[in-house]
């Protein structure tokens, strides 16, 4: 596979940037799946494993003022846009340095500061509340863009075209970003999805763009365009970014040959690995060595392994929380 | 003092909050030129301009969507839901989103965002055009939920509605708009989870909500005739509840009617019957009654419509009931 055009020289920093967050998010993940498989972690979670080239392609592009939308499948989105994995971590175990407190886990896990407004567990469920933001920056006059992520599935909701149409009627500075992933939890897009995904942005005189997920930079270049349009006020816009997903629909859907054939997910990772080829393109323009990208890798592998054993370590919230945080002006909702 | 309508006195609340806070907008169907279709929203847009009185296509999940979405960011959004019955096509951004946000992240978002919309039946609207569904939503943590009984209600819960940084739901009662009450000139506001004592007495306590206050002060109206005396108290917001001052009245009548417009299986006077029981009950003489909507879709003919609610007859009858000491003895 081919990356897309080289930059200049002058990138190399964001280049390597941009290799380490993606190599950031795969190592989360490992992580995660390892505590997921070890009982270590309450609950379950979704690998975003496979699909780093969106959300770093993407966040890569914005400021820290922009917003996104995140997805029950977020750790990438979160990571991408600046998230810590001690704070990251901590919340995956339910503890109370937890970016959330611990009161969300991994399907709601946010840096807030960092213009994360969340990750929701409700397929489609960010779709009004990322365009809401991109409405505010409008009202307020601010230049902040807004993406919303979320996937091929969630383009059977309805809230979609609602918010689709609003957008585009009033050209709010939102930009939809598709992950096609391949899947709809354990059925194909084909079977949910009828006709074409950017068509249905493109009945609402939204530009829709499809692009390579797996090639950070072509998902970049596009991303960065759109988000400087978006802020002259061209906005919305719709992105459709063809990717895949390593694991089963989330850590405990192992045995998935009935919906999806192992050659398959063997091809993607041998033959489409965003890591592997960005670490490729990287080498060959003689931005970085194999040797320091692996150093690269292993620095950050110590960093999660760290941040690991700190929130296994880490307290949980005291009793007394369960009924802070129901109401803003409310200490304790049930005192 | 003046005299105003409900109508009038919830766009003064539109018109001052907006006019003192930038970040105010209103946002749902045909709000703008319209005004709405009770008209109540006139003349706003005409002040304020379109970015600000904002007209959606029907599209009552996006808009509730979009609007928790600008909370989140920075304004505080006025939802205008046409009808409270639309509440069911809106469910998962407000109990979902909207009510959850705070919470799930930890108390670092919060969603300021009001939600204004209606109950009420007997204005021959049939079954999705005429319920009372506060009781669902105040079901669900992270909601507050106002229930204006007057005009003067009206304003003043408006305006602490939007200022509040939660999200707050304010069901007006629909055939209410054009009633007038005594309303100041001069700005107020009403705190959140403060009963009121419409009127004091010593033998029974009616508990009414919205347009029920008007019901019980009727019945009351009806008893004091009979020589029965009757305390009125509307609790103006459910969420908050004030039931110290439920339960104070409970303790000095030692008999409770709860009147409610939602329908009575599963609803608010259960809710609140169940706290006086609790908290109360040695100091009872009779069974908490409770007295909601027929648990019945709501019927267009008029003639089955008008049984469906309570009404001051109903009440002073169970009242009679009540102090005769019939109820004791029923079971």
């Amino acid at each position: 596979m081919l990356m897309s055009p080289a930059k200049k020289k002058s990138n190399t920093e964001d280049y390597l940037r941009m290799y380490r967050q993606m190599v950031r998010i795969r190592t989360f993940e490992d992580n995660a799946n390892q505590l997921y498989l070890s009982a270590k972690m309450p609950g379950l979670t979704h690998m975003y494993s496979g699909e780093e080239a969106v959300a770093v392609g993407i966040c890569e592009a914005l400021k820290v003022t922009d917003k996104i939308t995140s997805t029950h499948r977020g750790h990438g989105h979160c990571v991408a846009k600046g998230a810590e994995f001690k704070q990251m971590f901590c919340e995956l175990l339910g503890k109370e340095e937890g970016y959330c407190r611990g009161k969300g886990g991994s399907m709601h896990i946010a840096d807030q500061s960092n213009g994360n407004l969340g990750a929701n567990a409700i397929v489609g469920g960010s779709m009004g509340i990322a365009t809401g933001s991109a409405f505010t920056a409008k009202l307020l006059g601010r230049d902040d863009v807004t993406v919303c992520f979320f996937g091929d599935g969630a383009t059977a909701q309805g809230l979609l075209y609602e918010v689709m149409n609003m957008a585009a009627l009033w050209n709010l500075p939102v930009i939809y970003a598709c992950e096609n992933n391949g899947y709809s939890e354990y059925t194909t897009t084909a079977e949910i999805a009828a006709g074409s995904i950017t068509a249905r942005a493109e009945a609402f005189g939204i530009e829709a763009h499809r692009v390579d997920g797996q090639d950070v930079l072509a998902v970049n270049t596009l991303t960065e365009s759109l988000v400087a349009r978006a802020r002259k006020g061209e906005g919305p816009f719709f992105i459709e970014l063809m990717t895949y997903r390593y694991h089963g629909h989330h850590v405990g859907d192992i045995n998935r040959e009935y919906y999806r054939p192992k050659d398959e997910e063997r091809d993607w990772k041998e033959n489409k690995d965003p890591i592997t080829l960005f670490g490729a393109y990287l080498t060959k323009e003689g931005i970085a060595t194999a040797e320091e990208l692996e150093a690269m890798q292993a620095d950050v592998r110590q960093d999660a392994a760290a941040a690991v054993e700190y929130a296994l370590a880490a307290k949980y919230p005291e009793e007394s929380e369960v009924d802070m945080h129901v109401y803003t002006d409310v200490r304790h909702a049930l005192a | 003092m003046r005299e105003i309508t409900l109508s009038q006195a919830v766009n003064e609340a539109l018109a001052e909050e907006m006019r003192r806070d930038e970040t105010v907008f209103i946002i749902g169907e045909d709000v703008a030129e319209a005004g709405t279709p009770f008209k109540v929203l006139s003349g706003l847009v005409e002040e304020f301009g379109a970015q600000r009185v904002v007209d959606t296509p029907i599209a009552e999940p996006g808009f509730m969507g979009l609007a928790v979405g600008a909370a989140m960011t920075g304004t505080r959004p006025v939802v205008d839901l046409m009808f409270g019955d639309f509440i069911y096509l809106i469910m998962d951004q407000l109990c979902n989103q909207a009510a959850k946000t705070h919470y799930m992240s930890g108390g670092k978002l919060s969603v300021p965002l009001v939600l204004r919309t209606n109950l009420g039946a007997t204005r021959r609207s049939a079954a999705q055009h005429s319920q009372s569904l506060h009781a669902l939503v105040a079901h669900i943590p992270g909601l507050k939920v106002a229930l204006p009984s007057s005009a003067y209600e009206a304003k003043g819960l408006m305006k602490t509605a939007i200022r509040d940084n939660n999200p707050v739901v304010i069901f007006e009662d629909k055939l209410m708009y054009n009633d007038k009450a005594p309303v100041p000139e001069e700005e107020f506001l009403i705190p959140f989870g403060q009963a009121n004592i419409k009127r004091e007495g010593s033998d029974i306590t009616l508990i009414g909500t919205s347009s029920m206050v008007q019901v019980c002060e009727k019945a009351a109206e009806i008893l004091a005739a009979e020589g029965i005396s009757a305390e009125v108290i509307d609790p103006r917001t459910i969420v908050p509840l004030d039931e110290e001052a439920l339960l104070k009245s409970a303790k000095k009548t030692s008999r409770v009617i709860v009147v409610d417009e939602g329908h009575q299986s599963f609803g608010i006077t259960g809710e609140i019957a169940s706290r006086i029981n609790e908290k109360a009950f040695y100091h009872l003489d009779a069974p908490v009654l409770r007295m909601g909507a027929m648990d019945v879709p709501v019927p267009f003919s008029p003639a089955l419509e008008d049984i469906t609610v309570p009404t001051p007859q109903g009440v002073a009858e169970n009242a009679r009931r009540l102090m005769s000491r019939e109820m004791i003895h029923a079971a």
